[in-house]
């Protein structure tokens, strides 16, 4: 595709700029070199979802869609709510497509993620449900998905640029369209903290303190859980970026940094002072055990993504959804509080290359993406509660409720965003005989010296062949 | 079949048995039809063994030398020789030695509590007390489920703030949850019980089956002789059932060699529940594809499965001969 334009600019002044999905002016005092640019676009971040928005780009309608006739669609949303809400978009693309026939293989989550490499290298479907970042990328270069900038040209207006960023594989090339993201952030009940006279905390001690009247209150501080072994990333990943900033993050992920450094030291440290706050045996618990921990007031607060409010809705009801909100994790004290950074994860959909049907379904798989990628069906798709925001520029904010707007704010005010740690680094690392190993490791006894398990996790770094 | 067979010049005919002149003055011992029905009845499980077992061994042991990711061909590039290896058994991958541990904690969990558990029962129900044939059903039923699902029922007690058992003794409401499935220490010995709980069953009805099958008429004399019931058992019926007991300690290793589904269901093998078996899934099989890594893993579980094996065979040998 050769060069993209932001990567001719050398600098970017710096000024205000207005961000889409919520109307609103932001200061804007970033220095991104072209060199910075790179790194986003490489690392698939949103981060210049607020640097980059202003560029709009011509539209021009090359992609060769088709209706009528049929395609296939393997999907991981194997839970309840979201798993309805997709096949409803189906139904919709269905009649809006002139017929066409939409085979759904909706497989385990877990079991579809495990699978993946011998999925797309057998005979999968058309079109699949996957992850941005890393993640994305790296099936890309191993030929295993199909480029489709003939979709992303007739749909990228509807995009900012950091979305656009966040679908190109290492050659280039577009390799998906992003229907959904989502942040991780605190949340809490608004009835518990209103009856306790909780406040919001916005630095680390008054985070600390909060915790301690809780405890004396009878709740449990943080709910955690971390049988799942992902989870723990996402404190991680936070506590990283507060007190270590965005470039350490994205050296760590790609191993340019190292484990052994004193930042990793200085992250685990700053953990240990908030673990006595979790719930009791979270080793051993789901983190939809922890979220019911929160819904039943027994917990006060959860670092979670806004996936959380999908247990509020199974196990609660709707009165308790509308009691969910969440803060920004407190600032640390660092110079790099002001990033604001968070994660804040892209969920996309992708074109395989081996499915045995794609060469007479190319037309409409194109054309599912394409319908994908408009504001009206993904609103259709989130009314249902599955706990994301819409991508799509054109996505109606009114429908939105209350929590995903908020969501979309919190998303557009942080300056620096990151994936998620299994979606930006490489995954032979970040499984479960890897870095969620190492967390739970750590967690076992948070307060012991951590240079013998940071040794351990940078040769296991060093271990793993070439990617 | 009869080896003894009479020279016979070759006859238009020849019957089974008979030499049969081939073409180049050589005799066979078999018809033309003979060597094409033993070609086929040969060549069929040979081809089945080959194809289902040979091959996956062999290109396990190619794949083990190499740091493959599972896309694309292997190349020249790929090979790192015994790198694998070495990695493994000198401590560096921070798992193995903890699963081949865990590997062998179950085999001997299951060899000295669970087995003789199963074989004791066994001995109970042998003896025609009343009801006997209800408490085979109840003990034989966890057998009958898959081990996906007794896992699920386990998790179901264990679960800390959940579980049954933190609720029925009231640790729940008292605060002293105790971390069943989370905690390194003692997640693998609640695990053993979930396992046990349908390895008791397995191993009752296989002794079961045996102690049926022994003489009444050896206990008869034995109480004649004046033995009591416990050198009964030891001193006649045990060493009667040496086969059986063959089968039990092979079935037992077994068992705890490709130990798997329980932990796999609970956390995905981590945390203190680590297996060579989940190892190997978890490095091959997963989004992290490092199939030549998971390769090594498997070849060395094959090495130590190798043992009993040879012993089982042997030993089954040996009883065919006698």
């Amino acid at each position: 595709m050769g060069k993209s334009p932001e990567e001719e600019l050398p600098r970017r002044p710096s000024g205000r700029i207005s961000v889409p999905h919520t109307g609103m002016d932001l200061p804007l005092d970033l220095d991104l070199t072209r060199r910075d640019i790179l790194k986003i676009a490489g690392y698939g971040s949103l981060a210049a979802f607020i640097a980059a928005c202003g560029g709009t780009t011509t539209t021009t309608t090359t992609s060769v869609t088709a209706t009528g006739g049929k395609m296939s669609l393997g999907s991981y949303l194997s839970d309840a709510v979201p798993k309805k809400a997709l096949a409803d978009v189906v139904t919709a693309f269905q009649s809006a497509n002139g017929g066409t026939k939409v085979t759904l293989n909706t497989v385990d989550h877990g079991t579809f993620q495990n699978q993946i490499t011998s999925y797309l290298q057998g005979t999968p479907e058309d079109v699949f449900t996957w992850f941005s970042g890393h993640r994305m990328r790296f099936f890309a270069s191993k030929g295993l998905a199909t480029p489709i900038d003939d979709v992303w040209n007739a749909v990228k207006s509807n995009y900012t640029e950091g979305f656009a960023n966040s679908v190109k594989g290492d050659d280039g090339h577009v390799y998906a369209v992003p229907t959904s993201y989502y942040p991780w952030a605190v949340f809490y009940r608004k009835d518990v903290f209103a009856q306790h006279n909780y406040t919001v905390p916005t630095n680390w001690d008054d985070f600390k303190a909060l915790c301690t009247k809780m405890k004396t209150d009878g709740l449990i501080p943080i709910a955690f859980a971390d049988k799942d072994g992902w989870p723990a990333m996402g404190t991680f990943d936070i506590l990283n970026l507060r007190l270590n900033g965005y470039d350490f993050h994205v050296a760590l992920c790609t191993g340019q940094a190292k484990w052994t450094d004193s930042k990793v030291t200085a992250v685990f440290k700053k953990w240990a002072e908030i673990t006595p706050y979790y719930s009791p045996a979270f080793a051993g618990l789901t983190w939809q055990q922890a979220a019911d921990q929160l819904v039943r007031k027994q917990a006060g607060m959860y670092l979670l993504g806004l996936f959380v409010s999908q247990e509020f809705l199974a196990a609660g009801s709707q009165a308790d959804l509308a009691q969910l909100d969440f803060f920004p994790f407190p600032h640390v004290g660092s110079q790099y509080d002001a990033e604001e950074a968070l994660d804040a994860p892209i969920d996309v959909f992708m074109m395989t290359k081996k499915s045995p049907t794609l060469s007479s379904d190319s037309g409409q798989a194109k054309a599912f993406m394409e319908y994908l990628a408009k504001g009206s069906v993904q609103t259709q798709y989130f009314a249902e509660g599955t706990g994301a925001i819409p991508t799509a520029n054109d996505a109606d904010q009114s429908k939105y409720d209350p929590l995903t707007l908020k969501a979309a704010q919190i998303v557009s005010k942080a300056k620096k965003i990151t994936q998620f740690f299994d979606r930006d680094s490489r995954p032979d690392f970040a499984g479960p005989n890897g870095m969620q190993q190492f967390l739970l490791k750590y967690l076992a006894s948070p307060s012991s010296d951590t240079t013998g398990l940071q040794g351990q996790m940078q040769s296991f770094w060093d271990s793993l062949g070439p990617e | 079949m009869a080896r003894t067979t009479s020279i016979s010049p070759a006859a238009p005919a020849p019957e089974a048995g008979e030499l049969v002149a081939t073409g180049r003055g050589r005799y066979h011992v078999l018809t033309r039809y003979d060597r094409r029905v033993l070609a086929v009845m040969v060549g069929i499980p040979l081809l089945l063994e080959v194809v289902l077992i040979w091959w996956p061994v062999v290109s396990s042991i190619y794949l083990s030398l190499t740091n493959w990711d599972g896309v694309g061909d292997v190349t020249p590039q790929n090979f790192v020789g015994l790198k694998n290896y070495q990695f493994l058994l000198s401590g560096g991958y921070f798992q193995f030695w903890p699963a081949v541990a865990h590997n062998f904690i179950w085999l001997a969990w299951l060899t000295f509590l669970a087995t003789p558990l199963g074989i004791f029962f066994a001995v109970l129900l042998d003896r025609d007390m009343r009801g006997t044939r209800i408490y085979q059903s109840v003990f034989y039923l966890p057998v009958v489920l898959s081990l996906v699902v007794v896992g699920f029922i386990w998790e179901l007690q264990f679960s800390p703030t959940d579980g049954f058992i933190n609720n029925a003794f009231g640790l729940v409401k008292s605060g002293n949850i105790i971390d069943w499935l989370g905690n390194p220490r003692i997640n693998l010995f609640a695990v053993l019980v979930a396992a046990s709980w349908r390895h008791v069953g397995y191993m009752m009805v296989i002794y079961l089956a045996g102690l049926k099958s022994v003489d009444p008429t050896l206990r008869e004399a034995a109480k004649v002789d004046g033995a009591n019931e416990v050198q009964i058992f030891f001193r006649v019926v045990f060493p009667v059932m040496a086969p059986i007991n063959t089968v039990i300690v092979v079935l037992t290793t077994i068992e705890s060699l490709r130990a798997f589904d329980l932990a796999f269901i609970i956390n995905q093998g981590k945390n203190g529940l680590e297996l060579l078996s989940i190892l190997i899934t978890n490095n091959s099989i997963s989004e992290s594809t490092r199939v030549g890594f998971g390769s090594a893993i498997a070849v060395i579980l094959l090495v130590i499965s190798l043992g009993p094996i040879i012993a089982f065979l042997s030993q089954a040998m040996r009883t065919v001969r006698s």
